[in-house]
């Protein structure tokens, strides 16, 4: 089967440092991938690199068996991308419609966008402020809300960078058991993220980043049980 | 978060409703990007364009004139709106287009002359090359990704070189055909715009019939634009202002919309240009200097950039004011609209005839709801 989603020998420099030394990923259509590691491991300039807001410096990314290493960030949105940043990314000053409506009215030629917005709204249970600026929304329902603005467009590719960065842990949970329910709908994901709770709550699989080239890559219980893992990022259990 | 009972099918598949053309831009009239809608309001346009529509019927032909002086630069004030109010693009050089269209109306009648009404397609002409002009530089800036202040440095340098260029064409070299440019001095003789009419051209001298074609293409001007504004085109530039690397993570190529947004305020400030050197029969370099580029920033911010209506209304205030205080020393008077400017960042930063629209709209829907 094509991978959704491979880079080859993908490499980037930041000065003298080399935050990106050949990495060699890749992830198959239907899966929950979460991408792990302690900071400065190169999680997030992978994720920027992906996206096409960072130009590598070697190697080169495929979306769908395509090469997307050159193209612009908002053609690879086109071609079925969506993304979830971990500061949400909304439009505050507008209001909760209208940050669905800009979010899916360039996908929806001849659908209905109406319709589609209400089911997004009860989808992430912001019917009731619709109508309200985004940005005087709790921060649990502005996560929420770039969720909806990212899958509404029904993306092949879900990409999370730390997705429940500041939710509490009910929250949390039910932005897992959404994701899962996401997934298990055809949308294939892969998640930036901290919480080792959350990762063991939604991943089938998970790559471990460290100095800017994959560490490990197995199940969830093949990298909890990796040796190695535990002594650079999962740590003992006083800081785990 | 709840899935919808027949799946997680977020699309609805069944198709829009369908609706004509136009129907749909008419529904744009009212929309999330624009202050004022219902009943109440649009008849409170239809009295305020009313009232502009008698208005000549009560004064002298030459504060007719002078009320038409005002309506020419709401076209420059409408398009920085779009740029800076709603793409989020301060441009501190729309005289830069300003002044190109006025010279390029002026040559082109100073050489062809009125007849047969070529000054209306010398209009057309001298628009769309400011508009040209405006998508060459915006192409260089936006496709070069130069953002925030810079853009303001940018197209203030534009406006600043132009001016400067011009004000040392004084001597008889610089002449296109027939038309001198006549450096600080300026460039004078082009025909006012010229009508054909039966029995005779109608000549638009800076008098009623002018006054009632500014009007007109004033108030078109504005609802084409609250269209345009409320259509996805203005979802997007809106989109960029308040988040542009968000507006292109969602599948937009912002540069093109930035493009288009600053093309449409160098054509509209190019159209006021023509308009103004049609009215008065003369353009000069000092139309493009630092006091005039500042003066739309002024006219636009104290309005509130955010709003067409808003923009459009603050500028006729603030050039009636201007205007008014101009009497006791231009200088003064510009001290005057920096002294606004500082205030209304500091106090009104919305812009205050937004402001008062606001807070008028609240008032209404208050008693309403009683």
């Amino acid at each position: 089967m094509t991978a959704i989603l491979e880079t080859r020998k993908l490499e980037k420099r930041f000065g003298g440092v080399q935050v990106a030394q050949g990495i060699d990923f890749s992830m198959q259509p239907g899966e929950i991938h979460c991408l792990i590691g302690p900071n400065g491991a190169g999680k997030s300039t992978f994720f920027h690199l992906v996206l096409g807001e960072h130009r590598p410096d070697g190697g080169s990314i495929h979306f769908k068996g395509e090469d997307i290493t050159h193209l612009r960030s908002f053609a690879r949105i086109r071609r079925g991308i969506s993304v979830k940043f971990q500061v949400p990314g909304i439009f505050k000053a507008l209001s909760v419609r209208q940050n669905l409506e800009i979010a899916f009215q360039h996908h929806l030629h001849g659908h209905n966008l109406d319709a589609t917005i209400s089911r997004v709204l009860d989808f992430v249970e912001l019917k009731a402020v619709a109508a309200t600026p985004a940005g005087t929304l709790s921060h649990g329902q502005q996560q929420w809300l770039e969720i909806g603005m990212a899958v509404g467009v029904e993306p092949s590719l879900l990409l999370l960078d730390e997705p429940t960065a500041g939710m509490s842990p009910d929250e949390t949970f039910k932005t897992g058991e959404l994701l899962r329910q996401l997934n298990a709908e055809g949308i294939t994901i892969l998640a930036v993220e901290h919480d080792m709770a959350f990762v063991q709550q939604i991943a089938e699989r998970v790559t471990v980043l460290h100095f800017g080239a994959i560490f490990a890559q197995g199940t969830i219980d093949e990298i909890v049980g990796h040796k190695g893992v535990e002594e650079i990022y999962l740590g003992t259990s006083d800081d785990g | 978060m709840t899935a919808p009972e027949e799946g997680l099918e977020l699309i609805a598949k069944t198709p829009a409703e369908r609706r004509s053309t136009l129907a749909i831009w008419l529904s744009r009239l009212e929309g999330p990007q624009t202050m004022g809608r219902g009943p109440l309001f649009w008849a409170a346009v239809v009295a305020v364009v009313g009232a502009a529509a008698i208005y000549p019927l009560f004064v002298d032909g030459w504060t007719v004139g002078n009320a038409a002086y005002f309506f020419v630069w709401t076209f420059m004030a409408m398009g920085l709106g779009v740029v800076w109010g709603y793409c989020g693009a301060l441009s501190f050089g729309q005289t830069a287009f300003f002044g190109l269209a006025g010279y390029g109306y002026g040559v082109l009648t100073i050489n062809v002359g009125a007849a047969y009404g070529f000054t209306i397609l010398a209009l057309v002409l001298a628009v769309a090359l400011a508009g040209l002009a405006a998508l060459i530089i915006g192409y260089f800036m936006f496709y070069g990704r130069i953002k925030g202040v810079f853009i303001g440095i940018v197209t203030l340098s534009v406006t600043l070189v132009f001016s400067t260029f011009m004000a040392q064409t004084a001597g008889p070299q610089w002449r296109i055909g027939s038309a001198r440019l006549n450096g600080f001095n300026g460039m004078s003789g082009m025909p006012p715009l010229t009508v054909p009419w039966p029995g005779g051209d109608l000549l638009l001298f800076a008098d009623i019939p002018l006054y009632y074609v500014l009007l007109t293409l004033t108030v078109l001007c504005y609802l084409g634009l609250r269209m345009l504004l409320n259509a996805p085109f203005g979802n997007v530039l809106v989109a960029i202002r308040e988040n542009p690397e968000r507006a292109e993570m969602l599948g937009y190529d912002i540069r093109v919309y930035q493009l288009l947004a600053f093309g449409l305020g160098g054509a509209l400030a190019g159209l006021s240009g023509v308009l103004y050197t049609a009215w008065g029969q003369y353009i000069t370099p000092s139309s493009m200097g630092l006091t005039a580029a500042a003066l739309p920033i002024v006219w636009v911010a104290v309005g509130g950039r955010k709003d067409i209506t808003a923009t459009l209304l603050g500028t006729l205030l603030v050039l009636y004011v201007f205007q008014t205080l101009t009497i006791y020393g231009s200088q003064y008077a510009l001290v005057a609209m920096g002294v606004l400017l500082l205030l209304t960042v500091l106090l009104a930063p919305e812009g205050v005839v937004a402001i008062l629209m606001r807070g008028i709209g609240r008032l209404f829907s208050r008693r309403q709801e009683r």
